[in-house]
């Protein structure tokens, strides 16, 4: 079984009208045995800025905490926040670096410029091929079962309570179909003076 | 004293034995939905036979009618649905002129099952859903894995697309995770339309899904057919 598949978890981040989404589920297990249900994947990289690392859960809070430290020294040299856009940049390049070592983890990047507040949302793979589409992003061992739901209820221009309604619906009718992931879920809706933080109760099965 | 030095290596001339493989499955990708309704069901299935990158044919119809009211869709190994349905047909025949009358829906789902175990260790390389009226009239789905498991269902997705398509089909036609699911009986328009917004959804990210839809519709007037174009690249 693949590595990024032994801990489970499911991520997706959405586009909307002037905000953005990310949702996550909040299972940690080591292959079918459930550990924990309280797990973050999501971090809040800065005011507007949050990025989500499906995969090996060992991983994912090691490249949060380098993600972390890097963006810091980032701001402190430059004296000003880091956009969505340069701040992928570093994770692609940060992976890279370890391209026949990598950290096994697809990162989703999801956020709002700092100054225009323009919507930006991507992913990569775990050497950090990015991808930055103009609907939404996918990552996690139930990708598939998100590509389908994304792609049929996702439209463009959502105002953020439908994009709230909308990226929950696709997450939690998507991992009710992979053993691996769910038991409950965290949805952010970025807006530009508001983000909001919902905890959903799901199926626990 | 042993003699040093590397022995040449001469393929022709070895002795040593050698194994080889071959790989008897095909994976044709193709995609099949299923939707049963009180007094109807319909399935649906898209018309790409493909192998890797390359697409064999875009009109290729993998539902196969097995009686009046009864349907089966197929979709995996080509090679191994020519063979099944070749021999199912076969069997429905014999029924016929054994019992003087057609085989009923439920007969032929255990049927199936039967004829997909007993290759339990080389098995049909298909994704089987089996669709018909049950002797109520009432519309009713048959999944099958490739040895032969069933479950019978209201909804099924099944085929290289399944995993994008059974979440949708259990939000929209099953009513899952809603607030307010609805309590009506599902209509012939909402599971068609439903099932053909799924297949478009399929083959936006499924390469193996496209080109068309091959819709069939089992009322106890008999079959509707119907063909809905999707895109081709």
């Amino acid at each position: 079984m693949s590595i990024l598949a032994y801990n489970g978890g499911a991520m997706v981040a959405m586009k909307g009208e002037n905000c953005v989404a990310i949702a996550a589920d909040r299972r940690f297990g080591i292959q079918a045995q459930t550990v924990a249900t309280n797990f973050e994947k999501v971090f809040e990289m800065g005011p507007h800025l949050f990025v989500g690392l499906p995969g090996l859960a060992t991983d994912t809070q090691t490249v949060m905490e380098k993600l972390r430290f890097r963006k810091n020294l980032y701001e402190l040299k430059e004296n000003r926040r880091i956009s969505p856009k340069v701040f992928a940049a570093m994770i692609s390049n940060m992976l890279y670096e370890k391209r026949f070592g990598p950290f096994f983890v697809e990162p989703v990047v999801a956020g709002l410029a700092p100054d225009t507040f323009e919507p930006y949302i991507c992913n990569m793979d775990l050497i950090g091929c990015l991808n930055e589409p103009s609907d939404f992003v996918v990552g996690g061992t139930a990708s598939a079962q998100l590509y389908g739901m994304c792609e049929s209820l996702w439209e463009p221009n959502l105002a953020p309570d439908d994009l709230f309604e909308t990226i929950s619906q696709a997450l939690i009718n998507a991992f009710d179909r992979d053993a691996i992931s769910g038991w409950g879920a965290t949805v952010y809706i970025v807006e530009k003076d508001k983000v909001t933080i919902r905890n959903l109760k799901t199926r626990m099965d | 004293m042993m003699q040093t030095g590397i022995r040449p290596y001469y393929p022709d001339y070895s002795t040593v034995p050698v194994e080889r493989q071959i790989n008897p499955y095909a994976d044709n990708g193709g995609s099949v939905v299923a939707i049963a309704g009180k007094d109807f069901v319909v399935i649906g299935a898209d018309t790409r036979l493909s192998s890797g990158f390359s697409i064999y044919t875009r009109n290729q119809n993998k539902l196969f009618p097995l009686s009046e009211t009864t349907v089966l869709g197929c979709s995996g190994c080509w090679c191994d649905t020519l063979t099944l349905t070749r021999i199912l047909k076969s069997r429905m025949q014999m029924y016929h002129q054994e019992h003087n009358k057609n085989m009923s829906t439920t007969a032929a789902a255990q049927m199936l099952s039967t004829m997909l175990y007993y290759k339990r260790f080389f098995p049909y390389y298909i994704s089987n859903i089996l669709v018909g009226l049950d002797n109520e009239g009432k519309g009713c789905v048959y999944s099958y894995d490739p040895v032969g498991h069933c479950e019978k269902a209201t909804y099924r997705a099944g085929g290289s697309a399944g995993a994008l398509l059974q979440p949708l089909l259990d939000n929209q036609i099953g009513q899952k995770n809603l607030q307010k699911p609805s309590q009506e009986d599902l209509t012939q328009e909402k599971a068609l339309s439903t099932l053909k917004d799924v297949f478009i959804s399929a083959a936006e990210r499924d390469i193996y899904t496209g080109d068309s839809v091959l819709i069939k519709i089992i009322t106890k007037d008999g079959t509707k057919e119907e063909t809905f174009d999707l895109r081709r690249d």
